[in-house]
């Protein structure tokens, strides 16, 4: 892959692609797997967290790629963090005001997305070589992608754990939760199963291809 | 060897001037966001505190802020000072005392248990308790949210202070589950031990604390 052409060419479908499909963060990459497997104890909380990830993440890329061209490269790390550290402090303060008991349900991961190597990870790899709108276009594919992982392990989860999805009972009464699901060890059991899906999912559609 | 490395290097105050340019557009943006939010913030604080003690003081519509001293009870403007303790006072929509509500915690499983308890003045006794925080096991520890046996337990818990007013004439005591025979007993969840003794725990530690300090002075309550 040629860094230096990038730039030249225009914003594809791929551009907005990469992230919630071929790249997905959760299911392929495997990345930022610490909000993954610790606040999916529901959907709401997945949901959330993947909201609060993509504004960070799209904001900071923006202002990222407005100022690639200014930022010396021996400073740009320590620039970056800088960005990130803001939008999380910002989407820090709108959650609080926006429920407090969200705030609480999400706990120190809200601070940690500043962490989160998604984030710093599109700054280096993708923003800071691109024009403001592609950077932002693709930040949105890998914020949607993040939050649909999240939502993935967070509504089977749910589910199973305690019988709801986004709050209302699925079975009625007499169903037994499945409590170990929200427990953190059922973050990793659920966290395996899609990631069983999706290599078995890869697997058959390169031997599709082989056979053609 | 000795051959200079070439070395290709940005003057050092063009780094210092664009890291000072950015963390400036930052800091005001944090600014920014935190003036915009501060009052919503405060207000949902707010809102949450009144939610908590309207649920273990029933029948109450305002709630203010005090705080205990050896000195006596004052409302609370700030910080707690040292030694003091923080509790609720909550009146009903006609303005009568009808209760106090105040912060307890214990170790539980997991990490601290923190509950808020209710207390009526007139019966010396602890009335009814809800969960402020706690991340024990879920299906086990959090029990103690719903439970009816174990929440029958705040129904009347007396907490009554002794002749003295120095300490409870009874101390909050957990026991084993089905073995409660005393009204300052705490009768334990079978299988959530460890979680019922912390909030018993907790509830001890804090009644000890604010009732000999808040019953000399009960009466200056009244609004």
């Amino acid at each position: 892959m040629s860094l230096k052409k990038e730039p030249d060419e225009g914003i594809t479908f791929d551009t907005f692609m990469e992230g919630v499909w071929r790249q997905n963060p959760v299911f392929v990459m495997v990345l930022g797997m610490c909000p993954t497997l610790a606040v999916t104890v529901s959907a709401v909380n997945a949901v959330s967290m993947g909201v609060a990830t993509l504004f960070v993440l799209v904001s900071s890329c923006l202002l990222v790629s407005l100022i690639r061209n200014l930022v010396p490269k021996e400073v740009r790390i320590a620039t970056y963090i800088v960005i990130i550290a803001t939008f999380v402090t910002l989407v820090d303060y709108i959650i609080q005001a926006v429920s407090l008991s969200l705030y609480e349900a999400l706990g120190a991961f809200i601070q940690l997305i500043v962490v989160n190597c998604i984030i710093l990870g599109r700054a280096e790899a993708h923003a800071s070589k691109n024009p403001p709108l592609k950077a932002v276009v693709n930040a949105l594919g890998m914020g949607i992608g993040f939050t649909i992982g999240l939502l993935a392990l967070g509504a089977t989860r749910e589910i199973l754990g305690a019988g709801k999805l986004f709050g209302f009972s699925l079975f009625g009464e007499h169903f037994q939760p499945w409590v170990v699901m929200v427990l953190p060890p059922g973050g990793f059991f659920v966290l395996g199963g899609w990631l069983l899906l999706f290599s078995f999912m890869r697997s058959r559609s390169e031997k599709g291809a082989a056979h053609e | 060897m000795t051959e200079p490395v070439p070395v290709h290097t940005t003057p050092s105050n063009k780094m210092i001037i664009t890291m000072g340019l950015v963390a400036s557009i930052c800091g005001v943006l944090i600014v920014a966001a935190y003036e915009t939010t501060q009052d919503a913030i405060a207000n949902n604080k707010r809102i949450m505190v009144e939610r908590a003690v309207f649920k273990v003081l029933p029948g109450a519509a305002k709630v203010s802020e005090y705080v205990a001293t050896a000195g006596g009870i004052q409302a609370l403007t700030g910080n707690v000072p040292e030694g003091g303790v923080k509790f609720y006072a909550a009146y009903d929509s006609a303005g009568a005392l009808k209760g106090i509500a105040a912060e307890a915690a214990g170790k539980g499983y997991a990490d601290m248990v923190r509950v808020l308890y209710g207390y009526d003045t007139k019966c010396q006794c602890i009335i009814g308790i809800g969960v402020v925080s706690m991340r024990e096991t879920p299906g086990i520890g959090d029990k103690i949210i719903t439970d009816k046996a174990f929440l029958k337990n705040f129904d009347a818990l007396d907490v009554r202070v002794n002749a003295e007013m120095i300490a409870l004439a009874n101390a909050v005591k957990v026991v084993k589950h089905g073995t409660k025979q005393n009204a300052w007993e705490i009768d334990a969840i079978a299988g959530a031990t460890v979680t019922s003794k912390a909030v018993g725990r907790g509830i001890n530690e804090s009644a000890q604390k604010l009732m000999p300090l808040l019953m000399p002075h009960v009466a200056e309550l009244k609004p």
